[in-house]
C-alpha cells in the first residue's frame, strides 16, 4: 500500500545543528495489516510517522501510496489525501480544548462541507461503538485519559480513513486502559484497516494484534524488510 | 439553531438596522422641512450670519464675524476655539471681576409690569 | 455555492467556539471596539449634520457684511459710510445693522441683542429666543429688567418668543426696536455695527467685494462664501474636542490592534498545528481567522454605527452636549436633520472594519504556515 524508498529527512538543513533523522529507508507496509515501529527515543519512528502520513515531505527518496508518487505534490493535495486516507491518534491526543467531544470529532471533516446532521450521525455511531456516548458533550478537558483517546479515534475515524496512524498510543495509559485500547485496535484491523503505529511498549509490539514489527535505531531499520 | 446561524442572522438584523437608519435618516428629513424652512426665514429676516451654537464669546458666539484679532483676547469665560485653549478652565480671577461689568437686571412677572 | 456556503458555516461554528473559551475577555473587547466606533460614528455624524444644516440654513444670509476695522479690532460704523457704498455697481441694497452682546449676572450668559430689519417691535417690547425663554423663566407679556452698561435698569416687555425650530440659529437673541437698543447701549446715534450688502448676480460678489476694499480701506468685506467655509470648516479634526475624542480613540484602537497582532499564545499555535494536521488547508485555517475578524469588527460597527445614529440624530447627540457647551450657559436645543454622508460612513467603515481584520489575520499568516508535523514533534 506504502512503499518507501531510500527516505532521508533532515532537520535544520544547512545549519549549525543540522541532523538527519532518517537515513536511507527502504520499507513497504502492506494494506490492512497492523505494523509496529519499534525504536527507542530518538530512532526516528516519529519522522517516519510524519512522513508516511503526509505530515511532512522526506528530504530525499520517494514515497508512493497505492503506487502513486506523492513525494513532490504539493501542500493543498497532500493535505487533502492525508484528510481522505489517513486518521492520526496523537500521543498527546491534541484534542481541542473547549469543545465537546462531539464537536471535536468532527473536525476533520469541516473542510469537506458534509452535512452536519450526517457527521453528527457518524460520530454518535463511532462514540457509541466506543461506549462513550455518554460524554458526548462533554468537553474534553473533563474527560479522563482513557476517554480522551477514545475520542480522538473516533475523530480519526470520522472521515473513514483507509490507514490510521498512531503515535505512542499507550504511552499515557495504565496497563488496564492499554489493554483496552489493544482491544480497540483488534476492533479495528478486523474492519480492514491499514493501521501503522509506533511504540516501545511490549504490551503493544508483542501482542497478537500486530502482524509486523519494524525495528528502528539511528534514522535506521534493523531488521531487514520483509 | 447552529453558533454560526445564529452569529450570521445577528449580523444580518445589524446590517437590516444598518440600512434602516438610512431609511429613517430619509423620513426625518422629509419631515425636517418645515422647520428648516423657518429658521431660514428667520436668517434671511433677521440678516443672521451665525449658529447660536457656543454663547461665551464674540468670536465662538459669531466666528464668521470675528474681527482677525480677537480670538485669544475675548470673553474670559471663553470655549476655546483652539486645541490648547480647550485643555484649561478660564482663570477664576477674571470670571469674578467680570461679572462687574454686566448689568444685575431682574425678571418681572406679567402682573407686575402690567400694574 | 452551497458546499462553499457549508464550509464557511463550519468555519464560523468553529472560530465562534474558539471565542466563546474566552468569553468574558471577548465580550470586553467587542464592548471596547462598539465604544469605539459609537464615539467616531457620533462625532462623524454631528458634524456633518451640523455643517450641512449650516450651509443650507445660512445659505439665506446677506452676501455681503462690511465691517470697519480700527486698530485691528471690529469698531462702529460712522455716519455717511454708506452713503459711500451705493454708487457701487451690483448692490442692490445697503443696510446698517445694529447688534450687540450683553453679559446677563443672573444668568451668567451672554446674549445677544439685535434690530430686526423687518418686523421690528414696538418701543419697550422685545422678542426673545428659545433659549432665553428657558434660562430667565420668561413667556409672553412677562416683563424682564436689564441693568445696562451705563447703569441704568430699562425694563422690557416680551411680546414673542421666537419659535423652537429656530432656536439654533435664534436661541440667544434679544430683538427690540431702533430707539429702544440705541437708548440701552447708549448707541450714538447715526452710527451702526456693521453694513449688510444685497447683491443680486452671484457672480458679481467677488467684483463688489474688491471695489469696497478699494473705496472704503479701512473695512473688511465678510462674504457669505466665506461664511459658508467658516462652517464647513467647523469641527475640523484639529479642534479641541474632535481631537481629544479622536486620539483617544486612535490609541484605544491601537492597543486593541497590538494585543492582537502581538502575536498568538502557544495554545492557538498548538491549535493551528492540530487543525492543519487532522486535514484542515492552511487557506482553511486563514478563513476561519478571518470570519472570527470579520464577525467581530462587523459586529462593533453595525451595533455601534446605529448606537450613533439614535444618539445623535433621536437623542440630540446628548453625550456631547456637556463638551460642546464649554463654558457657555445658553445653549440650544436643537434636534438635527440626518444628512448622512456616505463616503464618510464609508471611511469610518474602512478605518475600522479593515484594520482590525488585518490585525487578526497577519499573525495567524505566519503561523499558518508552519509545517503540520510540529504537533508530532512536541
Amino acid at each position: 500500500m506504502i512503499e518507501l524508498h531510500s527516505i532521508r529527512k533532515a532537520f535544520n538543513q544547512g545549519h549549525d545543528n543540522e541532523y538527519w533523522a532518517l537515513d536511507g529507508i527502504d520499507l513497504h507496509i502492506e494494506a490492512k495489516k497492523v505494523t509496529a515501529l519499534r525504536g527507542p527515543s530518538g530512532s526516528g519512528k516519529t519522522t517516519l510517522l510524519t512522513i508516511v502520513g503526509c505530515l511532512s515531505r522526506p528530504t530525499e527518496g520517494r514515497v508512493r501510496l497505492l503506487g502513486e508518487d506523492i513525494s513532490g505534490l504539493p501542500e493543498r493535495f497532500l493535505t487533502e489525501i492525508r484528510r481522505r486516507r489517513f486518521g492520526f491518534i496523537f500521543q498527546q491526543f491534541n484534542l481541542i480544548r473547549g469543545l465537546a467531544a462531539l464537536d471535536n470529532i468532527i473536525l476533520p471533516a469541516y473542510p469537506t462541507g458534509r452535512p452536519r446532521r450526517e457527521l453528527l450521525d457518524r460520530a454518535e455511531e463511532l462514540l457509541a461503538g466506543l461506549k462513550l456516548g455518554h460524554r458526548r458533550h462533554a468537553k474534553v478537558e473533563w474527560l479522563s485519559g482513557g476517554e480522551q483517546q477514545r475520542v480522538a479515534i473516533c475523530r480519526a475515524l470520522i472521515n473513514d480513513p483507509e490507514v490510521l496512524i498512531a503515535d505512542e498510543p499507550t504511552a499515557n495509559l495504565d496497563t488496564h486502559l492499554a489493554g483496552e485500547f489493544m482491544g480497540i485496535l483488534e476492533g479495528l484491523a478486523a474492519q480492514g484497516r491499514t493501521i501503522l503505529l509506533t511504540s516501545h511498549d511490549p504490551l503493544v509490539v508483542e501482542s497478537a494484534v500486530v502482524q509486523r514489527v519494524v525495528d528502528m535505531r539511528d534514522g535506521k531499520l534493523l531488521s531487514s524488510p520483509r | 439553531m447552529r453558533p454560526a446561524d445564529r452569529a450570521l442572522l445577528l449580523l444580518l438584523a445589524g446590517v437590516a438596522a444598518f440600512t434602516l437608519c438610512f431609511a429613517d435618516a430619509a423620513r426625518l428629513r422629509g419631515a425636517a422641512g418645515a422647520d428648516e424652512a423657518e429658521r431660514t426665514r428667520l436668517v434671511a429676516q433677521l440678516r443672521l450670519t451665525d449658529l447660536a451654537l457656543f454663547t461665551e464669546a464674540r468670536y465662538t458666539r459669531h466666528p464668521s464675524q470675528a474681527d482677525l484679532h480677537s480670538a485669544f483676547q475675548d470673553h474670559p469665560l471663553a470655549f476655546e476655539h483652539f486645541p490648547s485653549g480647550s485643555l484649561i478652565g478660564p482663570p477664576p480671577g477674571l470670571v469674578q471681576s467680570h461679572s462687574k461689568v454686566g448689568g444685575d437686571g431682574t425678571a418681572i412677572p406679567a402682573a407686575e409690569v402690567s400694574k | 455555492m452551497k458546499l462553499w456556503l457549508a464550509k464557511q458555516r463550519y468555519l464560523i461554528d468553529f472560530t465562534l467556539a474558539s471565542l466563546a473559551r474566552r468569553k468574558a475577555r471577548n465580550l470586553g473587547l467587542l464592548f471596547v471596539y462598539i465604544v469605539l466606533v459609537f464615539m467616531l460614528a457620533s462625532v462623524t455624524l454631528y458634524t456633518h449634520a451640523l455643517r450641512q444644516e449650516a450651509a443650507r440654513v445660512l445659505a439665506a444670509s446677506p452676501e455681503v457684511i462690511l465691517q470697519r476695522m480700527v486698530a485691528g479690532r471690529h469698531d462702529l460704523i460712522p455716519p455717511g459710510y454708506q452713503e459711500r457704498i451705493g454708487r457701487i455697481r451690483g448692490v442692490q441694497k445697503v443696510e446698517g445693522r445694529l447688534w450687540g452682546y450683553y453679559y446677563d449676572a443672573v444668568t451668567k450668559a451672554n446674549y445677544t441683542f439685535m434690530v430686526p430689519a423687518e418686523n421690528a417691535p414696538a418701543a419697550g417690547e422685545i422678542i426673545v429666543g428659545p433659549a432665553l425663554e428657558r434660562a430667565r423663566g420668561l413667556a409672553k407679556n412677562n416683563g424682564i429688567s436689564f441693568r445696562s452698561y451705563s447703569g441704568k435698569l430699562h425694563t422690557f416687555i416680551v411680546a414673542e418668543v421666537l419659535p423652537q425650530a429656530s432656536e439654533l440659529v435664534s436661541a440667544d437673541l434679544v430683538l427690540m426696536s431702533e430707539a429702544s437698543f440705541r437708548a440701552f447701549f447708549d448707541y450714538p446715534a447715526g452710527h451702526y455695527t456693521d453694513i449688510a450688502l444685497s447683491v443680486a448676480n452671484p457672480l458679481e460678489v467677488r467684483n463688489v467685494a474688491v471695489k469696497l476694499a478699494a473705496a472704503l480701506p479701512d473695512a473688511r468685506p465678510i462674504l457669505r462664501d466665506e461664511v459658508l467655509r467658516t462652517y464647513a470648516s467647523i469641527f475640523d479634526w484639529r479642534e479641541g474636542i474632535v481631537l481629544a475624542l479622536l486620539s483617544a480613540a486612535i490609541l484605544a484602537f491601537g492597543i486593541l490592534a497590538w494585543e492582537k497582532a502581538s502575536g498568538l499564545s502557544a495554545e492557538e499555535k498548538r491549535e493551528i498545528g492540530i487543525l492543519k494536521a487532522i486535514g484542515w488547508e492552511t487557506g482553511d485555517v486563514i478563513k476561519m481567522k478571518f470570519w472570527e475578524g470579520l464577525l467581530i469588527s462587523l459586529t462593533a460597527f453595525l451595533i455601534g454605527f446605529v448606537a450613533a445614529y439614535v444618539h445623535v440624530f433621536h437623542f440630540s447627540a446628548s453625550l456631547f452636549e456637556p463638551v460642546l457647551k464649554g463654558w457657555a450657559v445658553l445653549y440650544p436645543r436643537f434636534q438635527l436633520t440626518p444628512h448622512i454622508d456616505g463616503v464618510q460612513v464609508a471611511t469610518l467603515f474602512f478605518f475600522t472594519v479593515v484594520p482590525y481584520a488585518a490585525a487578526v489575520l497577519v499573525p495567524i499568516w505566519k503561523a499558518a504556515i508552519t509545517d503540520p508535523d510540529s504537533v508530532m514533534r512536541s
